[in-house]
């Protein structure tokens, strides 16, 4: 019996793209046959229609469902991604505004207990449910709820902001705050002390030194952090769906409308390029900006 | 070099940033305990009655348990492939091999909603019926990576020749993994797994388009919201939920303080962005 292991172990020893093979077919397998074949299939079905009598989907290549997505005498669609687009770079800027000095506080200032502390406290945030935080904002919203409590207690008039564009605004924010920290923070402890302190002592102030060291260094970081707030954003559906209100559709809902109700997967499938398209753009740009060096 | 004032500001940001996050999660908190059945603030009067009713309902007490499922199949199956995925990329020097990192990351990089609307016409496609097996494809999907990231850095910081020293001591293959290389990965493994179990357990824009008319938790807590029904029974759901993904995530952080979540976390961000990158150049 040990024998035979041991015969078979020196198999593998011997051979070992025998082993690294058996290893890698079925994780890669699977993935390709499920992930990369829908995909693919996906995108090619951008370029077929459905039949609008039977519903069948027709392969017959065309560029119609571009057509419609990209139309200028009716705008439906471009005022969408419009709007998606909009949004998005509304939480970026956010909360890169809302991170910088709370990774700057815990890179540089606080001291190695308090910056475990943040950091759980900033992370735990993100992995409780996702959907359960939007659903708080809906109750903090709300006409009787905590904001109007809040605004009604130190004499300030009711705000109705509960299903608008500013209540995405404000939920897409918090729920991808951590993902702007992280990088962020990254950036600035990799920033050597003796690169301020040669700057303090040429005679920068530190106005200066912030300036001309500190954001120039945090600034991959910062662009790193924007891939993530702006893609989930682009990419998102159950936000608008939760806490829009009427006419505050994103490019996901439409996506999603298409699939399920009165399914049109060409046309879905058109959409939902060009978030990707978006993204692709983003990307080489970060990339000039040196955000992948940042993470 | 900042000045005291400066130090002081930036407590105070760190303090509020702290309490926007935290704030919200809190609410869900007090509102669980709620005595009235309407949502409003303050809250008349405390409870413990919602959790009663919530456990007792037969819509939740199904989808909590087809959740647990999928996340428990989930999780086997994103062990299994994301280890060997991780051995495959730590062991071997071989062609192609960056893209294989890219193919595991490719569903966590994409928005869900590309990858749900892949899956399901790829599912009508092959006449395959939506089925809690359905579920957990779409979700082993984007679960296989968070298994292979932990389980590859710690890899990384393990030296081979701790396995050229067992087998030169004569153990076998089996022998090699059960005391060399089983002990030094234990907990990355456990770590991996219930952070997929989380991420299973919680998510819900992928589940949409692969669950058909199935319900798991966080639908059936999307159903409620849409339709504005049951909002105390969601209410307790909902905490309970907060609770049921922290406490993993949390126990995952303990096992792997050297790597961490919170790296692992970053280290899948940073793995992500620089697979886009290989798409797009």
């Amino acid at each position: 019996m040990r024998r035979a292991r041991l015969r078979f172990s020196a198999v593998f020893w011997r051979r070992p793209w025998f082993k690294g093979l058996a290893l890698l077919t079925p994780p890669v397998a699977a993935f390709l046959l499920i992930y990369v074949g829908a995909l693919t299939v996906l995108f090619i079905s951008a370029f077929w229609s459905v039949d609008s009598f039977t519903g069948k989907l027709e392969h017959i290549w065309n560029i119609e469902n571009f057509r419609i997505v990209f139309s200028t005498t009716d705008p439906t669609y471009l005022r969408i991604a419009g709007r998606t687009i909009g949004i998005a770079a509304a939480v970026t800027l956010t909360d890169a505004v809302l991170a910088f000095p709370l990774a700057y506080y815990m890179a540089r200032i606080a001291r190695p207990r308090t910056r475990t502390l943040v950091f759980v406290l900033v992370l735990l945030p993100l992995w409780s449910s996702y959907l359960v935080r939007i659903y708080a904002w809906r109750l903090i919203l709300s006409n009787d709820g905590v904001l109007n409590w809040a605004l009604g207690g130190v004499g300030l008039p009711h705000l109705n902001i509960g299903y608008t564009n500013w209540a995405m605004w404000i939920v897409f924010s918090y729920v991808w705050l951590p993902f702007m920290v992280l990088p962020v923070y990254a950036a600035l402890e990799r920033i050597p002390d003796n690169y301020l302190e040669a700057s303090g002592d040429l005679g920068a102030s530190g106005f200066r030194t912030f300036r001309s060291i500190i954001v120039p260094l945090a600034l991959p970081g910062i662009v790193a952090g924007s891939i993530f707030t702006f893609s989930l954003t682009l990419g998102d559906y159950v936000t608008p769906l939760l806490v829009g209100g009427a006419g505050s559709s994103f490019i996901g809902n439409v996506v999603y409308e298409n699939i399920g109700v009165n399914a049109n997967v060409p046309f879905a499938a058109a959409f939902a390029t060009v978030p990707v398209i978006i993204m692709a753009v983003y990307l080489v740009i970060a990339r000039r900006l040196g955000a992948f060096e940042a993470l | 070099m900042e000045s005291g004032a400066t130090r002081f500001g930036l407590r105070i940001w760190t303090v509020l940033v702290v309490l926007f996050l935290w704030l919200p999660l809190v609410l869900i908190g007090i509102y669980a305990f709620n005595s009235s059945n309407i949502q409003s603030w303050p809250i008349p009067g405390w409870t413990l009655h919602w959790f009663a009713t919530a456990w007792h309902n037969p819509d939740v007490r199904s989808s909590l348990w087809l959740s647990v499922r999928v996340g428990l199949i989930t999780t086997g199956i994103a062990l299994v492939l994301g280890s060997m995925a991780a051995f495959a990329i730590h062991r071997f020097r071989f062609f192609g091999r960056e893209s294989v990192s890219f193919l595991l990351i490719l569903p966590i990089a994409l928005p869900g909603i590309i990858t749900g609307m892949a899956l399901n016409s790829f599912f009508v496609f092959a006449g395959l019926g939506l089925s809690p097996w359905t579920i957990v494809i779409g979700h082993a999907t984007f679960c296989v990576v968070v298994v292979y990231n932990n389980v590859l850095a710690r890899l990384r910081r393990t030296s081979t020749s701790l396995l050229e020293a067992s087998m030169d001591l004569g153990a076998d293959g089996w022998q090699t993994f059960r005391f060399v290389v089983w002990p030094v990965l234990a907990t990355a493994l456990i770590a991996g797994g219930l952070l997929a179990f989380a991420l299973s357990f919680d998510e819900v824009i992928v589940t949409t388009f692969t669950a058909g008319a199935q319900t798991t938790l966080p639908i059936f807590i999307l159903d409620n919201l849409r339709q504005g029904q049951q909002f105390p029974i969601i209410n307790a759901v909902a905490l309970a939920v907060i609770v049921l993904t922290v406490i993993p995530v949390t126990i995952a952080q303990r096992l792997t303080r050297d790597t961490g979540v919170l790296r692992s976390t970053a280290a899948t961000a940073a793995a992500a962005a620089e697979s886009v990158e290989v798409t797009t150049v």
